[in-house]
């Protein structure tokens, strides 16, 4: 059985491709029959269900260690700025302070490239100036206010725009722009495509900067025990925290532990190790004793990430009859001061059937918190001028625009050149289309009678999304017959310790409760990805399913060693083995398992190889249904269908849930979030909840979701491709064709608030 | 978003805000706020010379404290009774995270101080458990999947029980409202409304 290769495995993850060598399993096993399947594709309930409604689920926001100290951290509260002296002598006197980390004192570790973990070159309002640990977070908060800087205030630059200029104030020594020109993709002859064209639409449309504001702040307790330090991180990557902390203090990887049980969200925000874990990693050093930092929610707002803004200049040309024939993309997009990337093209290159395409995208540094990965990074910007854009033209050369979408499908990647392993857009735009009821939109736009305007419109999806090598997952059977599934994945809120044990509970035969999960812990857990990239229920659902098949194998083993019998005439069922024919005898899992002992009975799956030659992208579509007051501006969605490829379902609760998300964040970014910088000071405005608008329940509209794949038995075992980015991707470009359709005018800015449709509505 | 009705004549930015004027509304308060410059009153209050005795009736037990006034009903809740349960988002009464009952009403305990709930019942999501058994309306939001990421979720469901309390019918609206003070950043809302009304059909 357990037969494995080492290859080359590379896929999408977020905003590039990794490639690493991967060990991966080489067991075939049969396609699941969803109507044979007992657990898997069931609306399970969550199995931490109880923890984290009873209240007793410890988040690393809520872990106490004994002698703890706690930790805050000094940041500039200038745009730009340098330090020119630092004295934090007094704040040294305060009783209750244990230690003061700054510049001077700390070592100098690289970051952010051209950057150091304190560098007393601040770039940006929140960059980080000092850190203190104190018996308390309202001492260490004391403390920062005693803490003397003598600040050399810089010019400076919070607009892309106008950073983008040749005079601006530098952020770097070689300009503000990201590898000082724009990065280019072409395919075909962009001129001749334009030639081709009948009708050409071209349109500038921008997008805000939008904060992620997970709920449970960026957050770690460490604590050092002689050379061996545990991290307890509120993180998507245990693995990338682990090495990153390691590689910076020198230290082995094998003398550094992260932990994640539990995390409140975090949507991209937590791929990376946090300078602070690292600053708290060595002031507990210093000071012996456990460290404890958790960020306030203003921290959150200027420091540990965004979804980078963008302005995106597109044109495209079809023909009378609706086919494509040129797309082009001018677009910039702000990193903020440190490298990130801010691309937003790839909806453009790959969306629909188009042989003429060329893009040209600058990432542009300004004074402000830098960009990270955010819930389908540069997809979610993109549609929204694409869709909007391909509207236009459909309405240039007459034709209705799903029609349009349709004449432009393809069933290949035209990047890559590649077929997909599976693609039912298709029955996706059809089921959907029916179920908002397409047909009755009002035609043409803005003809809906009344001062509540309603309106209907739509936007495609394509991500990756379908995971890879490698991953691991152990499976280990206890004497009593129940199981333990060990994956160095993590649960951020989407389900993952319930999926992993429904597929391992379908393989044995064995009840839910019989399966426990433990992810998130690298000193026990064996490798697997950051949980981002909607990669991780398609890259660790098929180990787990390995590990299991595995086991069932040496069960029957066992069972055949123990009965006398040829594995062939042994039947698996229900978690018991019997012999086929007359005088059944028959062994349960647990009988097995006590005769042999548990330390026989571990295995560990790996996530198989994706086929070559073919590219794994899920897609969907989302109608919107709004209603706009034209007399107040304000915009109220009232239904969105979603219709998902998305290969195999294994959970449909948590999936229903994980769509909700995407949906409900997809409408926070059309119509309210905004990160607002002004332009004066160069201050960031939004620093808590009131003023950065996050949806409420009252926004969430009704919501209609239709899946329609069952398994996509290319990819891997279990058929799965991943649905937390997608659930997103197309619902602002959805709501902003609504609201065109309603009113007849077009907002090219998100997010879409009443002053914007009111100066709309005027125009 | 609705601001919860505080039981309390006192929040704490006003709290902070009146402390260098003598503004306060405690005499605690008051006591410290009218000797003291900012900075100075800030350091004291968090030594220990000025902590102030508090019994506090927290589910259904009472804790003899002593705590410095300018402290939270949050931070009290978490710190020095270690439920950590109870979550802190925003610490500024915008997101009712850190919702538990003062006599039945849910308040944001991030916005009330400790020494303001003396005398005064407290619940907390921990509370809500009788012994090991989830309370029907924690069950209703494991059975609906009223939950994503959990970190929101014990304010979510004291938010709901705080409404079933007083309207143990409520309709699909009364939901809406009751609920609008509770951010949820994974978006589980649809299912939150599904929990509550399923709490609200089994109770
Ligand atoms: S933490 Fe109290 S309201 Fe947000
Ligand atoms: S479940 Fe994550 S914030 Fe509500």
């Amino acid at each position: 059985m357990a037969d494995s290769k080492i290859i080359k495995s590379k896929y999408f993850f977020e905003e590039d491709f990794t490639e690493e060598l991967a060990e991966v399993s080489a067991n075939k096993y049969a396609d699941w029959n969803k109507k044979e399947l007992k657990v898997v594709g069931k609306p399970v309930s969550r199995v931490d269900g109880y923890d984290k409604v009873s209240g007793s689920a410890v988040f690393t926001f809520d872990v106490i260690l004994p002698n703890m100290a706690h930790a805050k951290t000094l940041r500039c509260p200038h745009p730009h700025a340098k330090i020119k002296r630092i004295n934090t002598k007094k704040a040294e006197k305060i009783p209750g302070v244990l230690g003061i980390l700054t510049y001077e004192n700390a070592p100098k570790i690289s970051w952010y490239g051209k950057s150091f973990l304190f560098d007393p070159h601040l770039r940006y309002e929140g960059d980080e100036v000092a850190f203190v640990a104190a018996e308390n977070e309202r001492i260490a908060e004391q403390a920062l206010k005693l803490i003397e800087v003598d600040y050399e205030i810089l010019p400076f630059v919070t607009d892309a725009a106008e950073a983008m200029k040749k005079d601006a104030p530098k952020l770097y020594d070689d300009g503000n722009i990201r590898g000082g020109k724009p990065s280019v993709y072409e395919r075909g002859d962009i001129d001749k495509g334009f030639e081709e064209a009948s009708a050409v639409a071209e349109q500038t449309y921008k997008t805000q900067v939008e904060i992620h504001n997970p709920t449970e702040p960026h957050c770690s307790v460490v604590n050092w025990d002689g050379d061996y330090l545990t991290i307890w991180d509120s993180t998507q990557g245990v693995f990338s925290v682990r090495d990153r902390v390691a590689d910076v203090l020198k230290l082995p990887a094998s003398r550094v532990r992260v932990i994640k049980k539990y995390m409140g969200g975090a949507f991209g925000a937590k791929l990376e190790a946090g300078k602070y874990t690292v600053m708290a990693a060595l002031l507990a050093r210093k000071i012996g004793r456990p460290v404890r930092i958790a960020l306030d929610r203003r921290e959150m707002n200027l420091s540990v990430g965004n979804r980078p803004d963008s302005v995106q200049k597109l044109k495209g040309g079809a023909t009378k009859d609706g086919r494509l024939t040129a797309l082009y993309q001018y677009s910039y997009g702000a990193a903020g001061a440190h490298p990130a990337g801010a691309g937003c093209s790839w909806a453009l290159r790959t969306m629909y059937l188009c042989p003429n395409v060329k893009t040209e995208e600058y990432t542009v540094y300004i004074n402000a918190g830098r960009a990270r990965p955010f819930r389908a990074p540069g997809h979610v910007q993109g549609f929204f001028a694409l869709e909007a854009l391909i509207d236009e033209l459909a309405e240039k050369i007459g034709m209705d625009p799903l029609e349009f979408r349709i004449k432009n499908h393809t069933d290949r990647d035209q990047v890559f050149d590649a077929p997909y392993t599976s693609k039912l857009l298709l029955d996706a735009y059809r089921v959907a289309a029916e179920a908002i009821g397409w047909k009755n939109r009002p035609q043409p736009a803005g003809s809906d009678a009344g001062p509540l305007k309603r309106g209907i419109g739509m936007s495609s999806q394509i991500w990756w999304g379908g995971g890879g090598p490698p991953a691991y997952a152990t499976l280990k059977l206890n004497r009593d017959g129940s199981v333990r599934i060990i994956a160095g994945s993590q649960d951020i809120g989407t389900g993952t310790y319930t999926i992993l044990a429904q597929v391992a509970s379908e393989v044995l035969e064995i009840p839910m409760e019989k399966v426990e999960v433990l992810l998130g812990d690298t000193a026990v857990a064996p490798y697997c990805g950051s949980s981002g990239g909607s990669t991780t229920a398609p890259s660790v659902s098929p180990a787990v399913r390995d590990a299991a098949e595995q086991m069932k194998a040496k069960l029957l083993s066992g069972a055949a060693a123990h009965l006398n019998v040829s594995e062939s005439q042994l039947v698996y069922r229900n978690g018991v083995i019997h012999t086929k024919g007359k005088n059944k005898k028959s062994m349960t899992i647990r009988e097995i398992a006590r005769k042999m002992g548990e330390r026989v009975l571990v295995t560990t799956g790996k996530r198989e190889a994706n086929p070559d030659g073919y590219a794994i992208n899920s897609f969907g579509v989302q109608f919107a249904e709004v209603e706009v007051d034209t007399e107040t501006g304000k915009v109220s969605v009232k239904k969105i269908v979603a219709a998902y490829d998305i290969g195999r379902v294994l959970n449909p609760k948590t999936l229903e849930n994980q769509i909700h998300g995407g949906i409900i964040q997809g409408l926070g970014f059309a119509l309210f979030e905004e990160r607002i910088i002004d332009r004066n000071t160069g201050k960031v405005l939004t620093t808590n909840l009131h003023d950065y608008k996050l949806p409420t329940v009252k926004d969430t509209p009704q919501i209609d979701i239709r899946i329609v794949s069952k398994g996509d038995s290319k990819i891997s075992n279990t058929g799965v491709k991943g649905v937390g980015e997608p659930a997103m991707i197309p619902t602002p470009a959805a709501i902003g064709n609504a609201v065109y359709n309603a009113i007849g005018k077009r907002i090219k800015s998100l997010p879409i608030t009443p002053d914007k449709v009111l100066t709309a509505l005027q125009s | 978003m609705k601001k919860k009705s505080v039981s309390s004549s006192l929040s704490r930015r006003q709290f902070l805000k009146g402390f260098g004027s003598g503004v306060a509304g405690s005499v605690a308060l008051n006591k410290i706020a009218s000797a003291l410059p900012l900075q100075k009153t800030l350091e004291k209050a968090a030594n220990d010379a000025n902590r102030t005795p508090l019994n506090l009736s927290v589910n259904g037990k009472t804790y003899r404290l002593s705590v410095e006034p300018n402290r939270t009903l949050a931070e009290v809740i978490r710190e020095d009774l270690q439920l950590t349960g109870t979550k802190v988002v925003c610490n500024h009464g915008e997101c009712g995270a850190c919702t538990v009952l003062l006599d039945g009403e849910a308040v944001y305990s991030c916005h009330i101080l400790a020494l303001d709930a003396e005398g005064k019942s407290v619940t907390t999501i921990e509370g809500l458990l009788g012994g090991e058994e989830l309370h029907p309306l924690q069950k209703a939001f494991v059975k609906k999947d009223g939950i994503q990421c959990g970190f929101c979720t014990p304010g979510q469901i004291m938010a709901a029980q705080a409404l079933l309390l007083k309207n143990p019918r409520p309709a699909k609206e009364d939901v809406l409202e009751g609920m609008s003070g509770n951010l949820c950043r994974c978006g589980a809302y649809p299912k939150i409304i599904e929990s509550v009304l399923e709490a609200a059909k089994t109770d």
